[in-house]
This record gives C-alpha cells, sequence and structure tokens, in this order.
C-alpha cells in the first residue's frame, strides 16, 4: 500500500511541473530566491560549486535518481564541473552497464550516459529535471519571478530540498510520505482539508524522505557542509546537468546581440541617407 | 507585374538576350525587386520582412534539425537531448528554432492587425488578404506539429486535445480524430506522421508566401491613407512611389535587424521562457498534466474554444435546437474554427468606403479595443477555467465575433468619415516635407 501510494506521488509529481504556482492551488511564496551565479545575462556557473554538487549527487541523489541523458565526460568540460580526464575514467570505471554489443556487464568509461534508475521507490530521472520543475510563474502566470529574479527550476529544487517541515497538527501520524512546505504536486491527508476539500496547509506531502541536513557530505574543498550550502550546490549542479551548453548560449547571444545592434546603426544611417534626397522639409 | 506603370527589364547583353528569349527569369527578378511601392508606408509595413525571415530561418534550422532527430516515442526526447548536448550548436538551433516560431507568430499578429487597422484588406486586395489568413492557418498547423515532436509532457497532451478537437464533430469525429493520429491513441504513428507532415506543411508555407506576394504586387501595396497610387502614366506613378529596391528593402533590413537584438536577446538570455517547463518531462500516457496549455500564440483562440460551456446560454439553445448533436464541446470547435472564419470574411463584413483607419474616427475605437480584446483573450487562455477566468474568455470572445459581425458592417453605415487626402504625394510631403528642388 506504502508503496502504491509513494509511486502514486512520484507520478503526480513527473506529471505536474505547472502545478506549483499557477492559479488557485499555488503556494509559490514558499520558494525561495536563491542568487545563483549562473543568474542574468552574464552568470556562468561556478566550478567548485558544481563540483561540490556532483559529489552530493553521487552520495546522496544517485541511490535513487538517474541521469541517463547526461554523458559521464560532459563532467569534464569546461564552465562545467570540468573534472579532470583521470579522475573522469576512475569516477566512470566504478559504474557498470550492460554493453549493447555483447550484451556482458562491463565498468562504464566516460563516454557512456549516467545509469538510468528506475523501478520501484525510484525518483525521478534528474537529467532535466532543472529545467522541467521551472514551472512556477509569479503573479497572475506572468512569469514576472522568472524574469525579474531569474527564478527557476534550480530555486525550485533548493526550496524543496530544504522545504521539509514538521507535519501540521492536523495530519495523522501515519499519514504517507513526508510533509514539505514548498511542494505542492503531492497528496494532503484528508484531515488537512477545508469541507470543500481545499487544502488548509501550505505544501503537500512528498515521497522523497529528507536527504538534505547539515553534514550529510564532507566536501573534498573543505566547505562546511550546512543543509542550505549542500541544497545550493546539488540546485547548481542539476542546473548544469540540464543546462550544460548555458555559458556558450549566452555568448552567443550576446555576440548576436552585439554584432546586430551594430548592423542596426550602420543601416539607420544608410537608409536615413538613401531617403535624404526625397524628404525636404516639412510644408506643414 | 504591376499594375502601376514602371520600367521594366530590358535584355542588353547577348547571354541576357538569349537567356530571356527562353527562360524570363531575370525579368521576373526585376520587376518583383524594383516594383514601385508607396512612399508614404510607415514603420507598421516593414512585418512582411520579418515574416519572410522567419520562414527562411525556419527552414533552415529545422532542415538541420531534421537531420538529428528521431521520430520514435522511445528516442525523440533522448534525440532533443542529444541534440542540446552533442551536436555541435545544436543547442543554438533549437532554441533558435523554438524562439523564431514565437517570432513567426509575433510578426504575423502585428501583420494581421496592421492590415485590420489600414483596411489592407479591402478591394482589390481581398485575395491577399484571403492568401494571408491561408498562410495563418498554415503557420498555426506547422507550428502545432512541430511542438509535438520532442514528445515531452505537453507535446503529448496537445496532440491528444487538439486532435480531440476533432474527436467532437458529431458522428464521423471519431473516425477522423483515428485517421489522423494513425491509431486510437496518440502513439508512435501519430509522431511519425506528425514528423513528415512537420517537413510538408512548411514547403505549402513557400508556395502561399510566393502567392501571396504576387497578389499584392498585382494590384501594388497598400499603404496608411488607404488612396490608391496614381497610375495613368508612369511619370504621375512616380510622384507616389519610390521602387521597392533600395528604398525599402534598406528601410526593412534596419527593422529585422532592430527585431532581431530582441530576438537573439530572447534566444541567448532566457530561451526556455516562452516555453513550457513541463516538455522537459519526457510524455506519458499515464499521467495528465493538471493544466494542459498551448504555447503563448495559441491561447487567444484557445480561450475562445473553452469560453462556450455548457451553462451558456447561447450553447444551451443550440444544443436544445439541434436535438443535443451541437453540445458544448462541438460549439466551441466551431466557435474556435468560427473566429478565424470572421476574421477571413473581413473584406466583405466591413462595409465602410474609406479604406484607411486613419479617416474613421469611430472606427478607431473599435479596433483598438480589438487589440486589447486580442490580448486579454491571449491572457485568459492561460489562466484556468473557473470562476471569473470564465466570464472574462467568455465577454472577450463575444466581442471577438461582435467586432466582425455587428461592428465592422455597422459603422460602414453609421460613421461620418474624414475625408482622405487626395493622393500619397501630399500624404509623404505632408508627413516629410516636399523634395527641395534646386531650380526654385
Amino acid at each position: 500500500m506504502r508503496n502504491l501510494f509513494i509511486s502514486a506521488v512520484a507520478s503526480l509529481a513527473l506529471g505536474t511541473g505547472a502545478a506549483f504556482a499557477l492559479g488557485a492551488e499555488g503556494h509559490e511564496g514558499s520558494i525561495v530566491d536563491v542568487a545563483f551565479s549562473f543568474e542574468g545575462p552574464f552568470g556562468t556557473y561556478d566550478e567548485a560549486q558544481l563540483r561540490r554538487g556532483f559529489q552530493v549527487f553521487n552520495e546522496v541523489c544517485a541511490s535513487c535518481h538517474g541521469m541517463k541523458y547526461v554523458p559521464i565526460r560532459s563532467l569534464g568540460d569546461e564552465g562545467g564541473p570540468a573534472i579532470p580526464a583521470d579522475q573522469l575514467r576512475d569516477y566512470a570505471a566504478t559504474l557498470s552497464i550492460i554493453d549493447k554489443e555483447s550484451g556482458e556487464e562491463r565498468p562504464r568509461i566516460p563516454a557512456d550516459m549516467f545509469p538510468t534508475v528506475a523501478g520501484d521507490g525510484m525518483g525521478p530521472d534528474l537529467s532535466v529535471i532543472a529545467k522541467g520543475r521551472a514551472g512556477f510563474h509569479g503573479p497572475y502566470g506572468l512569469g514576472i519571478n522568472q524574469l525579474l529574479k531569474g527564478m527557476g527550476g534550480a530555486e525550485y529544487i533548493y526550496s524543496v530540498l530544504v522545504g521539509y517541515e514538521e507535519a501540521p497538527a492536523c495530519a495523522p501520524d501515519d499519514a504517507e510520505g513526508y510533509y514539505n512546505v514548498a511542494f505542492t504536486a503531492g497528496g494532503v491527508p484528508d484531515a488537512c482539508k477545508d469541507a470543500k476539500g481545499v487544502s488548509t496547509v501550505a505544501g503537500t506531502w512528498i515521497a522523497m524522505p529528507q536527504m538534505i541536513t547539515d553534514d550529510v557530505v564532507t566536501y573534498a574543498d573543505g566547505t562546511p557542509a550546512s543543509a542550505h550550502q549542500v541544497a545550493e550546490d546539488i540546485s547548481a549542479f542539476l542546473m548544469w546537468a540540464a543546462e550544460p551548453k548555458l555559458a556558450a548560449r549566452k555568448q552567443a547571444g550576446f555576440i548576436a546581440v552585439l554584432m546586430l545592434t551594430l548592423l542596426s546603426v550602420l543601416l539607420y544611417f544608410s537608409n536615413k541617407q538613401l531617403w535624404a534626397p526625397h524628404k525636404g522639409k516639412k510644408t506643414a | 507585374m504591376s499594375g502601376i506603370p514602371h520600367d521594366h527589364y530590358e535584355p542588353r547583353t547577348g547571354i541576357e538576350k538569349w537567356l530571356h528569349k527562353r527562360l524570363p527569369i531575370v525579368a521576373l527578378a526585376y520587376d518583383t525587386l524594383m516594383i514601385p511601392t508607396p512612399k508614404n508606408l510607415n514603420w507598421w509595413w516593414i512585418w512582411g520582412i520579418v515574416l519572410a525571415f522567419c520562414l527562411v530561418l525556419q527552414l533552415v534550422t529545422g532542415i538541420v534539425l531534421a537531420m538529428h532527430f528521431t521520430p520514435h516515442v522511445d528516442l525523440a526526447f533522448a534525440s532533443v537531448e542529444h541534440i542540446m548536448r552533442n551536436v555541435n550548436g545544436g543547442h543554438m538551433l533549437r532554441y533558435i528554432h523554438a524562439n523564431g516560431g514565437s517570432l513567426f507568430f509575433f510578426a504575423v499578429y502585428i501583420h494581421i492587425f496592421r492590415g485590420l487597422y489600414y483596411g489592407s484588406y479591402k478591394a482589390p486586395r481581398e485575395v491577399t488578404w484571403i492568401l494571408g489568413m491561408l498562410i495563418y492557418v498554415a503557420m498555426m498547423a506547422s507550428a502545432f506539429l512541430g511542438y509535438v515532436l520532442p514528445w515531452g509532457q505537453m507535446s503529448f497532451w496537445a496532440a491528444t486535445v487538439i486532435t480531440g478537437l476533432f474527436g467532437a464533430i458529431p458522428w464521423i469525429g471519431e473516425a477522423i480524430q483515428t485517421w489522423l493520429l494513425g491509431g486510437p491513441s496518440v502513439d508512435n504513428a501519430t509522431l511519425n506522421r506528425f514528423f513528415s507532415l512537420h517537413y510538408l506543411v512548411p514547403m505549402i508555407l513557400v508556395a502561399l508566401v510566393a502567392i501571396h506576394i504576387w497578389a499584392f504586387h498585382s494590384t501594388g501595396n497598400s499603404n496608411p491613407t488607404g488612396v490608391e497610387v496614381r497610375r495613368t502614366s508612369k511619370a504621375e506613378a512616380e510622384k507616389d512611389t519610390l521602387p521597392f529596391w533600395p528604398y525599402f528593402v534598406i528601410k526593412d533590413l534596419f527593422a529585422l535587424a532592430v527585431i532581431l537584438v530582441a530576438f537573439f536577446a530572447v534566444v541567448g538570455f532566457m530561451p526556455n521562457f516562452l516555453g513550457h517547463p513541463d516538455n522537459y518531462i519526457p510524455g506519458n500516457p499515464l499521467v495528465t498534466p493538471i493544466h494542459i496549455v498551448p504555447e503563448w500564440y495559441f491561447l487567444p483562440f484557445y480561450a475562445i474554444l473553452r469560453a462556450f460551456t455548457s451553462d451558456v446560454w447561447v450553447v444551451m439553445l443550440v444544443e436544445w435546437v439541434t436535438f443535443g448533436v451541437v453540445g458544448a464541446k462541438f460549439f466551441g470547435v466551431i466557435a474556435m474554427f468560427g473566429s478565424l472564419i470572421v476574421l477571413a470574411l473581413a473584406p466583405w463584413l466591413d462595409t465602410s468606403k474609406v479604406r484607411s483607419g486613419r479617416y474613421r474616427p469611430m472606427f478607431k475605437w473599435w479596433f483598438w479595443l480589438l487589440v486589447l480584446d486580442f490580448v486579454v483573450l491571449t491572457w485568459a487562455g492561460a489562466q484556468s477555467t473557473d470562476g471569473i477566468y470564465a466570464y472574462i474568455s467568455l465577454i472577450a470572445s463575444t466581442y471577438w465575433f461582435a467586432y466582425f459581425l455587428v461592428i465592422l458592417p455597422v459603422l460602414g453605415l453609421i460613421e461620418k468619415p474624414l475625408t482622405p487626402v487626395a493622393t500619397i504625394e501630399e500624404d509623404f510631403n505632408a508627413h516629410y516635407g516636399a523634395k527641395s528642388h534646386p531650380a526654385e
């Protein structure tokens, strides 16, 4: 029964990216704005933060979550975690895969993908979750928070990871799942609903237990691993996993804007000169 | 080509004469490019070039994307991620293609509303207008088909909902829906045919655009005064016009460059802002998203589709009169397609003898109310269907129909329009001053 509930919640969570804050049922107030380094037109990933985030992914998340669209080799990318090639090979070798051609199990190589993790009690794939969970759009669904504060999926992930709280008094002791103020795609016990069936509490119950606590990992770079630090790091890492080409994209966008602005100026004066002989002083 | 008298191409060299005798293709290009264009065209006339650019942009990026995309339910989502991660420049190509669709529709809406304000649709340009409407419908078909291809949650459910519209047709609907989907539900057959059609429809678009251009090159461009170019002699026509090349090409390219600055800012800095996050969740037939929302450019018509619920008296009346054949769902579908049909019929619904809205004091107010109405419908289409949103959608939808079916015909009869300027030259001189003659 518990498994059934968990998979129900999990599948609901999978399918309801937009639910968090659209209209009446949203509780977007519980999504916290974090000043990530990759926000804004010139923001890039913080390589040290991505490496810490990768450590969290590897030690905490990977037991229940896969990342099947992300090639392991991309961990070595500049502007990403930039993990050295030898370390990458060692890491890949700790994971196994059934070889497509031989049908036999072998260690992974950097060209392979991160593992696929699926099945009972396992969580959703994390490859693009930071983009798939960017669906809270601010007041009246106009995307104001996203536009002005740069709030997106990374903020959502962070908020869920630190959003575990003591269950409200209305909840029965045997409520399935874990109470989370940032998660709005899960279920709510009937005892916490009013006569119309509307929830009286912020957030919902999530199938994933609280995994991020103070010192859940010991960072290789010596950064103190407070729960907030860990949550920020893994959120940043998952944003990178979802959008590894972010820096290249912003650069290309910026150069395009610059060049086209220049072209606009040139065309403006060309146009003015071209038309000048046909325009005179205003008669009216 | 154009009815306005102007210089035509004369082959001079031997090889030009040789080719001209066999295929007058240079003459065609020359006449197309040198068409006399009313010299008083304002900045609202630049969107045609933007649209032509969008079409080429979508074709070029789309053809390359198709080289890396796999139309299979198990592989489509992964192949899009492959494009985003492994294909050189693939992430830019995809974001340009996705946002290019938005620019395409943004431009077409301004282009359409420009036509509505300046009465560009009126005689003798009805065929241009109808072709434009066909282009618009083909654009919508193409955008919808393309949106399904990444096979995310919104792709899958958009396909389910939109083909479901056809399923609402009485008696034959279900058969049509099955035929469209290639099976009882959205599945691999659907994805495959949508990919094929997403490649086909743009080819039809290219042909329609060519005929659209041909049509208004035959009548000559409309212009802000709605007054026709004088065409009794070449000398007179030249007082009202300048050749398209170089005057309007450079002007339009300047506008295009400015618009592309904004476009690339969106692509570079917020490429997913206009998309729906749920489309980064692989399509899953077992999980229905709580809100199925189309892309922003479909929202006005989505709002009209949803506005006519079974508790609206018109819907109840129609259901009663048709013995229940036309229920609320089918009524919504009729309303949605009807909203496009009334738009296409504008040339025959508008009874005013004055073409341009500039000289129609009452029309102006109703027109800007229609623009506001369109914005409200766009917004309402993204909201839930309960409470106040249902009323707003219904009122806004009603105004859309009222504008075309009541206001346009009646205004032409009761309104006292101002007297338009006599010639385009007069209008141009009033705005920009007369050409200074050295002799004076």
